[in-house]
């Protein structure tokens, strides 16, 4: 038996896992139409590659990966382009976003895919360019791009690998269904994952309210050639956060602002180690995936679907809505977000579809004050304060917040959960984040303006420069020139400027040559008496000059 | 008796001498208070606030010269962290300024003659083009000044407020769910 170690606070909500997890997957037949958002990842959006009326095949690539944090988006089936637009995404803000609309021609035909059968011997780069083409990345909920992470360069050496199979989400079971019936295929994903990163110690965690999971993964894990050990981690919410999943099984906390493989540690969803292993044997890219449909539906169950498909189909794949239905979920109750239109696709980043009735999810009771009562820092895994959290993302002090470690939330809800006062606690967190983030982006936007200006200043102040030189320069020319023959090109103009300025120096110099001739001899009282003429005249002078300037 | 006296009191006089040298050696240069209210102005460079850019209303601010609720880009928050860096109570901003949601200037390429004055009078050369030729406003540079729009010939120049998209998308302050009744 492996040592585990507990990680602080958590919560065990209603599981509600039976009611999905009884069914085989089922296979959804092929949709008339389907819509690939181009932002389905964690960093840039995908960029288009094909335009309105293009034909497209099954597996094509539609968008590209677009920078380092991208990955690609493909064709969910053969047919046609008829929209490469804004269109309704599941998002909790419920803002269009820029997504391709495929009509199915009914054909289904594939591109010819390229298995990578021989990835021991591919060259590491290669392989991870053909990973980050295929369009992998994290379907646990988070989407990162998952060849970054198989990049054993990017970070330092990491023994440890970690496949999580907690699911420690109400309601969800999609990969509870994928362990136990499909293990052998995961672990052959697995096995890439251990190869390419070096890892000495493989993982897997599930939560052991997942028995027959456990004992499908631990049959297959006998014959897979590599050490790994299925493990069997208390159920409590929330097992399957990275971090408390590293900790659980290792005892290695990450610290905070650090990634797990600053600690020798990588996590993967055991969804990702399937797609990665269709990835490998098939050369298939990520376009479908399976997705819990239950709560108030007739038959809740788990799917296989193309990415793409419209969340109402999905619903009706699962006998459709019961009378009395109230709204949708995305994710689980604890982390995900109301669906406002049901146009919205299926993601890589959708696990789950929850359709709400008034009893299973009853509106919330109004907020009442905090009594301080202190239960939301006893059911914080990350050991924060919300309390505090919530006075100051409320108060709007986000310097504060940030100050009580407010990025270490990993909103997991725990807090609201238990909060006596009804409190919502993570909107307020999520709430403080984005505000805060939006202020970084600000303060680097007015940063560059600072400089932009800085530099339009300097510009400006240099063409002055320029300009007062060149005219100088000419006038230097016109008069070494002389001013009897001018030979510019308006001579008419010149010439008399070039006369002006002759006769202006002539009079100056004749005015310094000239000397008046009657103070030579003067006695020393009159020299007084002039001295002081000259004085009051040059006072006079100056304030005549002042007033002038004054007036200008 | 007296030796321990003179002891404690020799090296009280060290080291009082030690630290006196050190506050003087190692002297902090403050950082100039018209950066730090630099740092929390927009940067828009509109003027409205009266000055001819956000350094100088930094400067009038500094020197006391001007009151802290004059910008309206940087609106009631902005006010706020100013109030907050000189210790004083904010306030709403001033009469006759109000702050707009961000807007980027466009120029309707269809009616711009390339008179370049534009260019001249954009603070932050967020507009290319040369003489008689269409002239554009690299959105990611604008900061919405509006600076452009009096010189424009023609008026070719609009602003167009930013709309929210997913990746500038914010969660709101939370408020208590209105919850509809449904209609049977
Ligand atoms: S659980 Fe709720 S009432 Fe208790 S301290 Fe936390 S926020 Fe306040
Ligand atoms: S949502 Fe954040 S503050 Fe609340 S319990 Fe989870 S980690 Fe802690
Ligand atoms: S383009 Fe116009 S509105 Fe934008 S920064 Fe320049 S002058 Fe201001
Ligand atoms: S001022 Fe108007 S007409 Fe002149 S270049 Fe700018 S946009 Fe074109």
């Amino acid at each position: 038996m492996r040592k585990l170690y507990p990680f602080p606070g958590g919560v065990h909500p209603p599981e509600h896992k039976s009611e999905s997890n009884g069914r085989p997957i089922a296979q959804a037949p092929l949709l008339p139409r389907y819509v690939v958002p181009l932002r389905q990842h964690i960093g840039n959006p995908a960029k288009p590659v094909v335009k309105v009326g293009d034909r497209v095949l099954k597996g094509q690539m539609i968008g590209q990966p677009d920078g380092y944090v991208s990955t690609a988006v493909h064709a969910p089936t053969s047919g046609r382009v008829v929209a490469v637009a804004p269109q309704p995404v599941p998002h909790p803000s419920g803002i269009a976003d820029l997504a391709i609309a495929i009509e199915a021609d009914g054909e289904d035909r594939a591109i010819e895919y390229q298995p990578l059968l021989d990835w021991r011997s591919m060259d590491p780069s290669t392989l991870r360019n053909r990973i980050r083409d295929l369009g992998l990345a994290g379907l646990g909920g988070a989407v990162f791009p998952s060849y970054i992470k198989l990049n054993p360069k990017a970070a330092a050496r990491i023994p440890t690998l970690i496949l999580n199979g907690a699911e420690c989400e109400p309601w969800i079971t999609c990969d509870d269904r994928l362990m136990r019936e499909r293990p052998h295929d995961i672990l052959r994903g697995i096995a890439v994952m251990q190869a390419l990163l070096h890892a000495e110690e493989v993982l897997v965690g599930i939560e052991d309210n997942k028995p027959e999971a456990m004992a499908a993964m631990q049959a297959a894990a006998e014959h897979c050639g590599f050490p790994l050990e299925v493990v069997a981690v208390p159920t409590q919410y929330p097992a399957g956060g990275g971090k408390q999943l590293t900790y659980l099984l290792t005892g290695k906390e990450t610290p905070s602002g650090a990634l797990s493989t600053d600690i020798g540690v990588q996590v993967f969803n055991i969804g990702t180690a399937y797609s990665l292993y269709r990835a490998i044997e098939f050369g298939e890219p990520v376009i479908s995936r399976v997705v819990t449909v239950t709560g108030h539906v007739a038959e809740p169950q788990n799917i296989e679907v193309r990415i793409g498909t419209p969340i109402a189909d999905l619903i009706r794949l699962a006998g459709g809505e019961l009378a009395g239905a109230s709204g949708r979920l995305i994710g689980g109750p604890m982390m995900g977000f109301d669906l406002r239109d049901d146009a919205a696709p299926v993601t890589k980043s959708v696990n789950c579809v929850i359709v709400k009735n008034p009893i299973l999810f009853p509106p919330p009771p109004p907020p009442m004050p905090c009594i301080r009562c202190g239960e939301c820092a006893r059911a914080c895994p990350a050991l924060l304060q919300p309390f505090e959290l919530y006075w100051y993302a409320k108060a709007r002090d986000f310097g504060k917040a940030q100050g009580y470690q407010l990025f270490d939330c990993i909103e997991c809800g725990c807090c609201s959960y238990v909060c006596p006062s009804h409190i919502p606690l993570v909107d307020y967190f999520r709430y403080g984040k984005s505000e805060i983030w939006a202020r970084e982006r600000e303060m680097q936007a007015a940063e560059q303006a600072r400089k932009r200006h800085e530099f339009h200043l300097f510009r400006e102040e240099r063409e002055k420069q320029e300009k007062a030189d060149k005219l100088a320069a000419k006038a230097a020319e016109r008069l070494k020139q002389g001013a009897a023959a001018p030979a510019t090109a308006d001579p008419e103009a010149e010439r008399k400027k070039a006369i002006l300025q002759a006769a202006i120096e002539r009079a100056q110099k004749a005015k310094a040559n000239i000397q008046p001739r009657n103070v030579d001899n003067v006695p020393p009282d009159v020299q007084h008496e002039i001295a002081e003429i000259e004085a009051r005249r040059a006072r006079l002078r100056e304030a005549a000059h002042a007033q002038d300037e004054d007036k200008a | 008796m007296i030796t321990a006296i003179l002891i404690m009191a020799g090296g009280g006089l060290l080291l009082g001498a030690v630290l006196g040298w050190a506050s003087v050696r190692y002297r902090v240069q403050e950082d100039p208070l018209v950066e730090k209210i630099d740092a929390i102005l927009p940067q828009t460079q509109c003027g409205q606030c009266g000055f001819p850019g956000c350094k100088p209303y930094a400067e009038a601010i500094a020197k006391g010269e001007a009151d802290i609720n004059r910008c309206p880009p940087g609106g009631e928050d902005g006010v706020k962290r100013l109030a907050e860096l000189l210790g004083v109570d904010p306030k709403p901003l001033d009469e006759g300024l109000e702050h707009k949601p961000k807007a980027v200037a466009v120029i309707d390429e269809n009616l711009c003659i390339g008179c370049t004055l534009c260019i001249q009078a954009c603070p932050v050369d967020a507009i290319v083009g040369a003489a008689k030729q269409m002239h554009v406003i690299i959105a990611d540079q604008c900061t919405g000044c509006e600076l452009c729009l009096p010189p424009c010939p023609v008026e070719c120049i609009h602003m167009e407020v930013i709309r929210e998209d997913i990746s500038r998308w914010k969660w709101r302050y939370p408020v208590i769910p209105l919850h509809p009744v449904r209609q049977a």
